[in-house]
């Protein structure tokens, strides 16, 4: 823990001791801080170029009308100019109020919140519970703790794969349901078992990343105060009210942050899973990729204003959450 | 690092749980950290479920890659009389499998090399000094993390057609990349600051600048910080999904991760191939992943336990 400490210090050391005049501070904070301008300037070119003018020309292009018909486009020799037209924020106010906007936003919005909810709940859950077996003395936790790192060994676009093989209609999974005489869902058809297969997919995948990060929270907590609330004579669960959460809530608050932004952005669990044959179940982002590649004509700037959208959501979202734990006082690890 | 465990603690009596307590009568015994037989009984029965679970559906898919015909994985009973590798020699032989090999390892490897040596700096920087405008930084660092497909897909694929980077791997590399280096300067700022800062100060007393301290004592301490980022970059660049398989158009610069879509047409789905080729891309990236998981638990916690 010697690392906290060191921390504490560093932070401190860059501060500016009094307050000279404006030409001077400026001087002063050139020389000071001249290296370590220069050692992020490589990050801050490559999010320029790469991350900062494409997303100003994405938010220009949900302005306009683009579609795949009026953009620039080259077929074979000819290259033929982009026609599509400056129209303010309509694109926004027909995504959120437009005729059909409950069909084509809100319903996509209210599904990815739960399914956001759902998966980090259950996935939180089920991994602390695992990360605190895990932690017991207990024979053969090693062996145990490999197997269950698996899922997040493999590449989830393989994972996926094999998941649709068990859950097609006839796959094992309802082969055995059928076997214990209970009703076999259409996994892939009916709406809500689609919902339910993408949160168990999902859920299969993200578990052992928090059983993970948990383990080495929960190793990380300090021996002695367990023993010294067992010299107070606490119960099991006080122990684990009163030490173990309050002892896990720097890795819990990062995997909880790390977990929702990834679920939320979550592409490749639903899009592979489903392709195109479940409107009902795509969450925003598969929905944007949808409208901007999955369709003809393609529609760019609706495709880009859901993604303003969701990057907005997403931005309140953290903000709300830092300032939450920062109330605690309690700084987010991220 | 002296983090003393409770497990650590636990294993200071290990012969307590075998011998102590039959001997001893009396009830109210048991050591901290030793379970009821209960308790031990029901653990290992979640655990193994647990495993079960886990392991089925890799399980599962292997044995699917073993039935010849692309229907067997709704009778899987009949694999059993047939059982044969013909799929993956078909796999290795007949379909664009090593282009696909390649595609993937250049745009993955190359990510990877971009944003580790980009981010480098970087992650030392930010772990180290408190400039001017630091809190902004990791803020938009944190933001480029959580950046969906969806915002950068559309002016992406505007912006490479108009260079005609359009299925072209550099194209690709330049797109992970807006993820990676933001992501390998997140990581490697956790590993930075588990390096303890008297190293830094040492160095600064002996009359080093502040590159000649990160570039002749922090990097070479910071290995294994290093692998860990390039092993994350690498395996998200591997298995992306959404840029693949719009970005890259000829079946021949296709990614593993869109190569095995294109096995299920509209028409007809080899699912049995899919499944060899599964198993074939899955196999060794799982085995590299548990050659460096130890490290990649430290790695990714540093930042999250020690912050």
């Amino acid at each position: 823990m010697t690392v906290a400490i060191d921390r504490a210090t560093g932070k401190r050391r860059g501060e500016p001791g009094g307050r000279p005049g404006r030409l001077t501070r400026l001087r002063q904070s050139y020389q000071r801080y001249w290296y370590a301008y220069a050692m992020i300037t490589p990050v801050v070119v490559v999010l320029g170029v790469l991350v900062l003018y494409p997303l100003a020309r994405g938010f220009y292009l949900t302005l306009t009308n683009a579609n795949s018909l009026n953009s620039a486009r080259t077929i074979g020799a000819n290259h033929i100019e982009a026609t599509y037209e400056f129209i303010g924020l309509d694109n926004y106010a027909d995504i959120l109020w437009g005729p059909t906007s409950y069909d084509r936003f809100w319903s996509h919005f209210i599904w990815t919140i739960a399914w956001t909810a759902l998966c980090v709940t259950v996935t939180f859950t089920l991994g602390l519970c695992l990360a605190l077996l895990l932690n017991q003395k207990l024979r053969g936790r090693t062996f145990y703790r490999l197997i269950l790192v698996l899922p997040w060994a493999v590449p989830t676009f393989v994972t996926v794969f094999g998941w649709r093989f068990m859950l097609a209609d006839g796959g094992v999974i309802n082969s055995a349901l059928e076997a214990l005489h209970l009703p076999a869902p259409l996994w892939l058809e009916d709406t809500f078992w689609q919902r339910f297969a993408a949160i168990m997919v999902n859920t299969w995948c993200g578990v052992p990343f928090m059983m993970v990060s948990l383990l080495g929270g929960l190793q990380s907590i300090d021996s002695t105060l367990y023993e010294a609330a067992e010299m107070d004579g606490a119960s099991a669960w006080q122990r684990f009210r009163y030490v173990t959460l309050p002892g896990l809530r720097s890795v819990s608050s990062t995997v909880v942050l790390l977990g929702v932004i990834w679920t939320f952005n979550q592409f490749a669990v639903i899009f592979l899973l489903f392709g195109d044959t479940a409107p009902e179940a795509q969450i925003l982002v598969t929905w944007a990729y949808y409208l901007g590649f999955g369709q003809q004509p393609r529609d760019f700037a609706q495709s880009a204003a859901y993604g303003i959208l969701l990057l907005a959501i997403l931005i309140v979202f953290t903000s709300v959450y830092r300032r939450w734990l920062n109330r605690d006082e309690q700084q987010l690890a991220i | 690092m002296s983090t003393t465990t409770p497990t650590n603690v636990k294993t200071t009596a290990p012969a307590d749980s075998s011998s102590a307590r039959p001997s001893a009568g009396r009830p109210r015994t048991r050591r901290r950290g030793e379970n009821s037989l209960g308790g031990t009984l029901a653990s290992h029965g979640i655990l193994i479920v647990a495993s079960l679970v886990a392991l089925f559906p890799i399980a599962w898919l292997l044995f699917l890659s073993l039935g010849p015909d692309k229907d067997d994985y709704l009778h899987p009973g009949r694999i059993f009389g047939k059982m044969t590798l013909a799929n993956y020699s078909h796999v290795l032989q007949e379909t664009q499998f090593f282009d696909w090999l390649v595609s993937t390892l250049v745009v993955s490897l190359g990510t990877t090399v971009l944003g580790v040596l980009i981010a480098a700096t970087t992650g030392y920087a930010v772990s180290r000094m408190r400039f001017p405008g630091y809190r902004k930084f990791m803020w938009v660092l944190l933001v480029t993390q959580m950046f969906p497909v969806a915002v950068l897909m559309v002016p992406m694929y505007e912006i490479l057609s108009e260079l005609r980077l359009i299925d072209s791997y550099l194209g690709l590399i330049l797109v992970y990349c807006s993820t990676a280096v933001p992501y390998c300067a997140w990581l490697l700022k956790g590993y930075f600051d588990t390096i303890p800062f008297e190293i830094d100060e040492a160095g600064r007393v002996d009359g080093l600048s502040p590159f000649g301290t990160f570039a002749r004592l922090i990097l070479p301490l910071a290995k294994p910080g290093l692998a860990v980022a390039a092993f994350y970059s690498f395996i998200t660049a591997f298995g992306e999904v959404a840029f693949a398989s719009t970005f890259m158009l000829s079946d021949t610069k296709y990614t593993f991760a869109v190569g095995l879509q294109s096995f299920v047409s509209e028409h007809d789905a080899q699912r049995n191939l899919m499944a060899a080729t599964a198993v074939l891309v899955a196999i060794p990236v799982s085995a590299f992943f548990y050659l460096v998981q130890r490290n990649l638990v430290t790695g990714l916690t540093a930042g999250g336990t020690k912050g």
